[in-house]
């Protein structure tokens, strides 16, 4: 805890996922994000931690609050940080990446935040660069910053991780957010279980650990917490799921399915949120249940802990929760 | 599969089950039937009895009853010895209006001993929507007569491409679902359905038929096809479309039924699916076990059928599929026809036939001609399908509605598409000499059909 010796023990250059970190490192993780979340609620948020540190943000899917997460998360913390956006649309993917990720690393970055459409570009970049490389989600596969501030909001409200029951509902087959978050709460000994139609749910997801549901009542029964996830518009006109209004009906969460939870139990969702298909507007804004806007928050602080733990740079006086 | 929950959602079925508006407002007269020869499929009772309907259900039935003579304050029907079993239930029934053929269809099935039928989805407007189940729940109310329940499509608009409000359909009364005459063919969207169905509990029904292969077939693919000059479509149209159905099951669990197997290598699929403890139900029906392709002879467009009528070698391996049980339910498909659509040059003629007047007199053939009793033939006409669509019909018990019919198993008779109370007289069975005849069939215990020349 003293200044001299490192308190998080951190054996990654990157942040590709939570596949791989130990419950040590998650907590360690989590209890430095706590204490940027005072921090960021003072006039003065900044410090000099990151000073002279180079981040780049390299999206090649369109995104603003992860972006803006990450970009406010540098700044507050000294960095000099840049924002590219890259459309995928009009290149040739595989060649492209690695081209530009070679060209940004003759800048000599510190930080390159990735966000890229496809499973395992992220990686296949950091394969390229000198730098520490965070995923900012990479297609289907992983969004570890995201689990991060999805962990730190919960233990917050609840004072722990182990032994809840947390059903995450909806579209799990296409989520990065539902697999990064699976992976981080069995690691920390959450019971997680899985609600969604059986053509939204991907082959052998039982073999994540996970219970799985195909009813909300049955799914919900007794959880801590719910979380929903997006369902994107294309999916939902008779590919995935007949429609809108029957995808509400059946998996919309609303107060009369959220009655089997507990009774304190938490609403989350990672947004955007699709109000009236897969969450009831006034549900979701609720601050008895709902800790959506709470999630925001957290995810500048869990990236201002993420950004200086890659880097090295610790704060002087260690961050104590 | 990943395995959380196997119990399957009970969906109550709004009141799609359309008794008569005349019929339910009528007060249910007290009937006793006497001196019958009681059949229950669905518990093996088969001795002569006595049945007792009071306020239109069951009161009581058996051996026993009634051994002191007929209560007074009932009136008596004396079945002189003839069959009283449950009522028939016929999975697959085609109607091109879902307004107005109903009371023409209604007429018809009870004069064949059907007291249910499912209506396919193929109408103008189809049914792929909550409005129109719940529309053909209204609408069968007011025909009268018999039960109506709605198969809902599978697809919206019949188009095999995007999945339709399954669970909303459910809960306004549809029982099953599928495309009705036409087939799914895209893979991915026959997975999806029936994985999306299978969270549900829903029953997916298809004919299955692989239709860049059928193409413009319009006949079994053989000599006489050749011979006539008719394009014509291989028995493997049927069998990939079934066995690829069978793999997709496999992968996504549910409930699956074959409609209308017609070849042998079908039936051998089912056979080894049922073996693998696949949940795959089937039906048949009877120009598939009781005609070939013979039957279409000399350009006969009321032979024209879809699937094809099939080889004889094809047709003697249905009747041995219905046999071993591998065929579970036999339905009558009928498909009214006015006449100016048959009566065309044979490949533009509509394919189809009328079939609910001469379902029970073509099966009960089955129990001549093959090892099957009386008993199981009825039961693929009574409880096999009731069970398949989780209704809860097609058996003698007390309290349930009185759905009966009663029938002589060995009256002989000529079918003659002229005699048919059914406007459209497309029927493959024209001339053919049956035995066994409806007497009466009763719906929530009034008589809605009655053959009173046997009563002499």
């Amino acid at each position: 805890m003293t200044a001299a010796t490192p308190k998080i023990r951190f054996p990654h250059r990157h942040l590709l996922g939570i596949e791989g970190l130990s419950p040590d490192e998650i907590s360690e993780l989590l209890d430095l994000s706590e204490s940027h979340v005072e921090q960021n609620r003072q006039t003065d948020k900044k410090r000099t931690t990151l000073r002279g540190r180079t981040c780049i943000n390299l999206f090649f899917e369109n995104s603003t609050r992860t972006r803006t997460s990450f970009e406010l998360a540098g700044k507050r913390l000294g960095a000099d940080v840049i924002n590219m956006s890259v459309s995928t649309s009009s290149i040739k993917k595989g060649e492209t990446l690695i081209d530009t990720a070679m060209t940004l690393n003759a800048m000599h970055p510190d930080v390159l935040v990735v966000r890229h459409p496809d499973s395992g570009a992220v990686q296949l970049l950091s394969e390229k660069v000198n730098c520490a490389v965070i995923n900012g989600g990479d297609g289907r596969h992983e969004h570890p910053t995201q689990a991060l501030l999805d962990a730190l909001t919960i233990r917050r409200r609840k004072g722990k991780l182990s032994g809840l029951c947390v059903a995450i509902c909806g579209d799990i087959m296409h989520s990065r957010v539902a697999r990064s978050n699976i992976r981080l709460l069995s690691i920390m000994g959450a019971r997680v279980r899985v609600v969604a139609p059986p053509t939204l749910l991907p082959a052998e997801i039982g073999r994540f650990g996970v219970e799985t549901f195909h009813h909300m009542k049955e799914g919900l029964k007794d959880c801590d917490i719910v979380m929903m996830l997006r369902l994107q518009l294309e999916r939902m006109n008779g590919s995935f799921v007949p429609s809108v209004r029957e995808y509400f009906r059946f998996y919309g969460l609303d107060y009369a399915k959220l009655k089997v939870a507990k009774p304190d139990a938490l609403i989350m969702h990672p947004g955007p949120m699709n109000r009236g298909v897969e969450i009831d507007g006034e549900l979701a804004d609720d601050i008895d249940r709902s800790v959506i806007r709470e999630q925001v928050e957290m995810g500048v602080a869990v990236r201002m802990a993420c950004l200086e733990t890659l880097t090295g740079a610790l704060p002087q006086s260690g961050g104590k929760t | 599969m990943a395995k959380g929950t196997k119990k399957t959602r009970t969906v109550k079925k709004k009141a799609a089950a359309a008794t008569t508006a005349t019929a339910a407002s009528r007060a249910a007269p007290r009937t006793a039937y006497v001196n019958a020869r009681l059949i229950d499929p669905a518990s093996g009772l088969d001795a002569p009895g006595s049945l007792l309907s009071e306020d239109g259900l069951i009161a009581d039935f058996g051996s026993g009853l009634f051994a002191d003579g007929a209560p007074e304050n009932a009136e008596t029907i004396d079945c002189r010895g003839r069959v009283l079993a449950p009522g028939l239930v016929d999975m697959r029934v085609r109607l091109r209006d879902p307004g107005h053929e109903h009371r023409e269809a209604t007429v018809s099935a009870a004069a064949g001993g059907i007291t249910t039928i499912i209506v396919l989805p193929d109408t103008d407007p189809v049914i792929d929507s909550v409005a129109l189940v719940e529309f053909i729940g209204r609408r069968a109310g007011e025909a009268g007569l018999i039960n109506i329940y709605p198969m809902a499509a599978l697809t919206q608009g019949l188009e095999g491409k995007e999945i339709t409000e399954m669970g909303l359909m459910s809960e306004a009364g549809a029982v099953a679902f599928g495309d009705g005459v036409s087939s799914i063919d895209d893979s991915l969207v026959m997975r999806r359905a029936l994985s999306y169905a299978s969270s549900f509990g829903l029953l997916i029904v298809q004919r299955p038929e692989d239709n860049s292969l059928a193409s413009d077939g319009v006949m079994n693919e053989g000599e006489i096809a050749t011979r006539l000059g008719l394009a014509g479509i291989p028995n493997a149209a049927e069998t990939i479309c079934l066995e690829r159905d069978i793999r997709l099951l496999e992968l996504t669990g549910g409930r699956y039924h074959a409609s209308l197997l017609s070849t042998a290598d079908s039936v051998d699929v089912v056979r080894r699916a049922k073996a693998r403890g696949l949940n795959v139900t089937c039906d048949t029906a009877p120009p598939y076990f009781a005609l070939n392709e013979i039957a279409v002879g000399d350009y006969r467009t009321f032979a024209r059928l879809s699937p094809p009528l099939r080889c004889e070698e094809d047709r003697r391996a249905v009747v041995e599929g219905i046999e071993d049980g591998t065929i579970d339910a036999i339905v009558s498909d009928h498909a009214p026809h006015h006449q100016d659509s048959k009566r065309q040059p044979f490949a533009q003629a509509e394919s189809g036939a009328v079939g609910l007047e001469t379902l029970l007199a073509v099966a009960l053939d089955l129990t001549r001609e093959s090892s099957l009793s009386l008993s199981g033939m009825l039961g693929k006409v009574t409880c096999v399908p009731a069970d398949i669509l989780g209704l809860d019909i097609g058996r003698l018990r007390k309290g349930a509605a009185a759905d009966l019919v009663i029938f002589d198993a060995d009256a002989p008779w000529k079918i003659d598409a002229d005699q048919l109370l059914s406007k459209s007289k497309n029927t493959p069975f024209d001339g053919k000499l049956a035995q066994g005849r409806v007497v009466r069939s009763v719906i929530s215990g009034h008589i809605v059909f009655h053959a009173s020349d046997l009563d002499t």
